[in-house]
């Protein structure tokens, strides 16, 4: 994988800034290319995938699980006065579940995957290349990309949206308990009013943007560790702008795909 | 016995930037021999191995193994050549994530369809041969350097390469254990009949291992031959090369 850096340097050595945006992003995108590519040819790496499945489920397990909950308990806190006054306390349970489903808990445990999960991977694969490791497995007759950084990308996107599940129940139990201790609210009626304001229109593209969130998380990561260098500096500085990348972009997607589900799922 | 040509360089030049590393370079490896490459830290000894191996593309000229060239060829082809060539890296560059066996066994159940237990005793075997046998089941975190670089050349060799390419086998080493890797190469050099280019300032190390060196300066081939012609050599540049180095 080669990146064109020395056309950038050529025209946009005036702006250090503009040249290394252009770096990333035409690196960001090769490397999306070539993931594209590679996913499809054996061999497959399933047991490699499995195994990062279930090294990032339990790593941001812990994490997710106090987030889902305090989402829902702080939304309600923080709706309820607003309700009661204008006499809508009885929309409470709908409208809080549904701002979770469709937009609070992809977003908030794509960020916080962002945070946990793109650093790490970030941090991991750039160790390795500064460690001369994924030279090791090229001269080794290993495709490294596809053993390192295609797993991980199927991996990541996988498993966010299974999160995300876990958080949308999390947070609207954690609703529940807040709306039982200031209104002693009936489980019955609360999981009656729930489920009849969610709609599949509600999840489908909720859970559906949740997979190019997992996606971005893992190929931001991938990338910036990839191309690490400098040593530990160099090892640190992928992984703390891995997180900060793909948040950003995780934002500017979520804007798009919220209008276009918009377009497709109308409110 | 007819000498035979294994790898053969031709007018080969990398540059990173306006900074020329290597400069026209041309050379011949014969099967069998352990060829030294001598030179200053930064002239290049390294990019020329990872030149030969394919890791770095040239920006000019041609490198054949066995008559392949390794410059012009796709990824499938140049992994055929890697499955007959070991690398040891400078840091040894074992997996972190795996323990000794798993780092042994990684190549060699990719490369070769071979049951788990076939496996195990090749690995055993393999560090047998660097004398580790015990280290199987530790993590690199657990091995000291030298131990480290021993792994690291188990893992080269467990494949049964015909050529061997050692990038500063002895660096950051104290001088026994440097010694000990030095023998050792030279040992399973002539048990596996390999052929190896070896990178290294260390004068200690070509004196036991080399059978033929040359020396980079300024991106070219600056000196050649064994390593008593260069160490007694009248050269300014070599008296001096020579001088800051013990002999044992």
């Amino acid at each position: 994988m080669e990146l064109p850096k020395e056309i950038f340097k050529k025209y946009l050595s005036f702006n250090e800034k503009l040249y290394n945006f252009f770096v990333t992003i035409t690196g960001l995108t090769i490397f999306n290319w070539e993931i594209l590519k590679q996913i499809f040819i054996p061999p497959y790496e399933i047991s490699e995938v499995k195994k990062h499945m279930n090294e990032l489920g339990v790593k941001t397990f812990p994490i997710v699980s106090v987030t889902g909950f305090v989402i829902g308990l702080v939304i309600v806190m923080q709706s309820e006065p607003v309700f009661v006054r204008f006499g809508a306390s009885d929309y409470l349970p709908g409208a809080t579940a549904i701002s979770i489903v469709r937009e609070l808990a992809p977003v908030i445990t794509a960020l916080i995957f962002a945070g946990r999960v793109s650093s790490g991977i970030g941090a991991e694969l750039g160790s390795m290349r500064v460690t001369e490791q994924i030279d090791a497995m090229e001269v080794s007759a290993i495709n490294p990309f596809k053993y390192l950084v295609v797993t991980r990308v199927i991996a990541t996107t996988m498993i966010l949206p299974i999160l995300t599940i876990y958080v949308i129940f999390l947070s609207i139990i954690g609703g529940f308990i807040a709306l039982t201790i200031s209104q002693g609210m009936n489980f019955e009626y609360y999981k009656n009013a729930v489920v009849t304001s969610v709609t599949f229109g509600d999840l489908i593209p909720s859970i559906s943007k949740t997979f190019v969130f997992g996606y971005i998380v893992g190929i931001v990561g991938s990338y910036k560790g990839y191309i690490a260098d400098g040593g530990t500096e160099g090892v640190g500085r992928a992984s703390t702008t891995a997180v900060v990348l793909a948040s950003l972009i995780i934002l500017l997607f979520d804007t798009v795909l919220v209008k276009i589900s918009l377009m497709i799922w109308p409110l | 016995m007819a000498v035979v040509e294994l790898i053969k360089i031709e007018n080969l030049s990398k540059a990173f930037g306006n900074k020329v590393i290597l400069d026209n370079i041309s050379l011949n490896v014969y099967q069998g021999e352990n060829l030294v490459v001598f030179g200053q830290s930064g002239t290049g000894k390294s990019v020329l191995l990872k030149c030969i191996i394919g890791l770095l593309k040239p920006d000019s000229g041609n490198i054949l193994i066995k008559g392949k060239s390794v410059v012009n060829i796709s990824n499938k082809d140049l992994n055929e050549i890697r499955k007959n060539t070991g690398f040891l890296f400078q840091g040894a560059a074992l997996y972190d994530s795996m323990t000794v066996r798993e780092n042994l066994e990684f190549p060699l159940k990719r490369h070769s369809k071979i049951s788990d237990d076939e496996a195990y005793e090749k690995v055993v075997n393999t560090l047998d041969l660097v004398s580790l046998k015990d280290a199987v089941d530790k993590m690199p975190s657990e091995l000291s350097g030298g131990m480290k670089k021993r792994i690291g050349l188990a893992r080269s060799i467990i494949t049964d390469p015909e050529i061997m390419f050692y990038d500063e086998p002895t660096t950051g080493l104290d001088p026994i254990s440097s010694k000990e890797i030095s023998e050792l190469i030279l040992d399973l050099q002539k048990k596996l009949k390999m052929t190896s280019i070896i990178v290294t300032h260390d004068l200690n190390c070509a004196h036991i291992i080399s059978d033929r060196n040359i020396f980079l300066k300024d991106g070219k081939i600056a000196y050649k031959g064994k390593i008593e012609e260069l160490s007694k050599s009248d050269d300014k540049f070599l008296k001096n090369f020579f001088s800051n180095e013990i002999i044992h």
